[in-house]
């Protein structure tokens, strides 16, 4: 019964279950002093996790009631819920909710085209697989920053290449002069930064897929298109949702592009910038930590929706129940 | 199909990830008065070319010298803490039954989703009345929390891969715990911390909002920070060669680390993620 120590951590959870339902002396210690490792072991991560999210946050909903700003201190005053309703009637807040959303189904949309084309290629290639992991890396290391201002100046009719290479445009087209074109470029940058760390997740998930599985369906006659459709993708469908979810909440939060491709003009705001606008740059902490009240909010109920809407079922996918 | 197909998307995948990091350094090689007049086009047009002088300058301009210097001691030590802490959590998750290991696994999980910005106005009036805004620590510290999640769900992953029952199979042997500790289970568990180390290398020194929002000098400002900053001497036209000459600057110890490291980098970021 008791498993000696040789035991692996899957076979102590049973002994232990076992040694639940019955003979819990040598056992029953042994797990009690377990726990307490274990929680000895996690506490530090726990602290620093929290020190730096939990408690802000607790602060934010504080000052959140406040009218309250840098410049003039002693004139905090309590306000309730006025700074709830001023950033929900502002027309402002809801534009740039609206871009925000923009941005991340779009974004996520193409990138998980893109993102799976890149990861087959990938699964079936044979040669150079050092190189194309090396490549695959680097606009995943990349800082952001620099991503930004690469596609910015590539995009740059002044000193870009982007107006010169496309046949439809006039040479001194003025990507960031519009809002449109501007949230273009925008989104190539995010796209292109973060494309691969999408496609390695999907590569992942392609590995799952059996071979003999595809075999058989190719057997059995099925077309490529087929294959793709009733055999891949519903067997990968725990990574494409995992992927989904990381990318999106992700892609919910852009801020750096943002800031330094356009920082914030013609209509290109996300909900991130104009919180970092109002509380960093207007030193509006009490609007502004309203805003980041809602911003939170608005990340737990896309994770809720995107849970509950594809039920994707995180312990499962990583093996974790 | 195939035979043609993959050839072609290797071709693009190349195109897509190189191509501009290739426009990032011909841009830095323009100089800088080809840039105040325009030069458009993807390569330096004749007469353009600025040889190495962007980046004497980049190299020889103090702000820059030490944003480099802010960002390398500022990333490398909030790596360190972090997979120490890291590996402790993940080692008990891996290997403990203890109560409350969902909560740990759930909270990283919501911190790692957590919108960063929210948080940046109660840190910044935080860190003020405590003297930690503007320091190195006012920075490590928020890194250390947001790499803390990727690197325990990385490092766990691995933990549970390591066949823990050589450590007693070398006891029995005859080796000292510490023995066994040292020569089985730290060769084995190395991997994957080191490969959570870089991860959260990369966490660190990408970071922008922290970087922007919690430092005011050059006392801690990080590179993405000090590069957004720079406008040179005409706000109105950014030295864009000469900010193409830092960009690349900051992204040498990125392509070093993925040269030299890319499979393993591969192994953490698909099995910290998904294991399905």
């Amino acid at each position: 019964m008791s498993t000696s120590y040789v035991a692996t951590a899957g076979e102590d959870a049973q002994a232990k279950k076992r040694g639940k339902k019955g003979a819990p002396s040598a056992d029953s210690e042994r797990s009690r002093g377990e726990n307490a490792l274990g929680r000895k072991l996690v506490a530090p991560a726990i602290v620093v996790m929290l020190i730096v999210t939990a408690f802000p946050m607790l602060r934010a909903l504080y000052l959140s009631v406040f009218n309250y700003s840098l410049t003039a201190p002693e004139d905090r005053e309590f306000v309730g819920l006025q700074n709830y309703v001023t950033a929900l009637t502002d027309p402002l807040f809801w534009r740039d909710t609206g871009v925000t959303v923009l941005y991340m189904l779009v974004t996520v949309a193409i990138e998980l085209v893109i993102g799976f084309v890149f990861a087959m290629v990938m699964h079936r290639v044979v040669f150079a697989r050092g190189v194309i992991r090396t490549s695959i890396l680097i606009p995943y290391g990349i800082i952001t920053v620099v991503s930004g201002f690469a596609w910015q100046f590539a995009f740059s009719y002044q000193n870009g290449f982007v107006n010169g290479w496309l046949p439809f445009l006039e040479a001194d087209f003025n990507w960031f002069g519009d809002s449109t074109p501007a949230i273009i470029a925008i989104m190539v940058s995010e796209i292109w930064k973060t494309t691969p760390f999408m496609s390695l997740l999907l590569l992942a998930g392609l590995a799952q897929v059996s071979e003999d599985m595809i075999e058989a369906a190719k057997v059995d006659g099925a077309t490529w298109w087929q294959r793709l459709w009733k055999v891949i993708l519903p067997n990968m469908r725990a990574a494409i949702m995992v992927a989904v979810l990381f990318r999106a909440l992700d892609a919910y939060r852009i801020f750096d592009n943002i800031a330094v491709m356009t920082a914030g003009a013609v209509g290109t705001e996300s909900i991130s910038f104009l919180t970092y606008r109002q509380t960093i740059e207007q030193f509006q902490l009490g609007i502004g930590s309203a805003l980041s009240v809602l911003l939170f909010l608005s990340v737990i109920l896309i994770a809720f929706l995107i849970v509950k809407l594809f039920k994707v079922d995180l312990a499962q996918a990583r093996q974790e129940s | 199909m195939r035979k043609i197909g993959v050839p072609v998307g290797v071709a693009l995948i190349l195109v897509w990830c190189l191509l501009p990091v290739v426009w990032i350094i011909s841009l830095s090689f323009k100089s800088q008065s080809a840039i105040t007049n325009g030069s458009p086009g993807f390569f330096p047009a004749s007469g353009d070319g600025a040889g190495w002088a962007n980046y004497v300058d980049v190299i020889e301009n103090d702000q820059f010298r030490r944003a480099i210097l802010n960002s390398i001691g500022i990333s490398l030590i909030a790596t360190l803490l972090s997979v120490i802490i890291a590996t402790l959590a993940a080692y008990a998750i891996a290997r403990l039954e203890f109560k409350g290991k969902k909560f740990v696994l759930t909270m990283a999980l919501a911190i790692a989703m957590f919108p960063v910005v929210s948080l940046v106005g109660p840190l910044f009036d935080m860190w003020r009345s405590i003297g930690l805004y503007d320091t190195w620590p006012g920075l490590i510290i928020p890194y250390m929390s947001f790499t803390l999640p990727l690197a325990i769900w990385t490092l766990s992953a691995f933990f549970r891969e390591i066949p823990w029952e050589l450590e007693q199979a070398a006891q029995v042997d005859g080796a000292t715990s510490w023995q066994a500790f040292r020569k089985v289970i730290v060769p084995l568990a190395a991997p994957g911390v080191f490969t959570a180390a870089i991860l959260t290398f990369f966490f660190a020194w990408n970071d922008f909002v922290f970087g922007i929002s919690l430092t005011s000098t050059e006392n801690a400002r990080p590179i993405p920070a000090a590069l957004s900053f720079f406008v040179g001497q005409d706000p109105f036209n950014r030295p864009a060669s000469l900010l193409a000459a830092g960009a690349v600057v900051s992204t040498i110890p990125i392509i070093v680390i993925v040269l030299l490291f890319q499979r393993k980098i591969v192994a953490g970021l698909t099995s910290g993620a998904v294991k399905g």
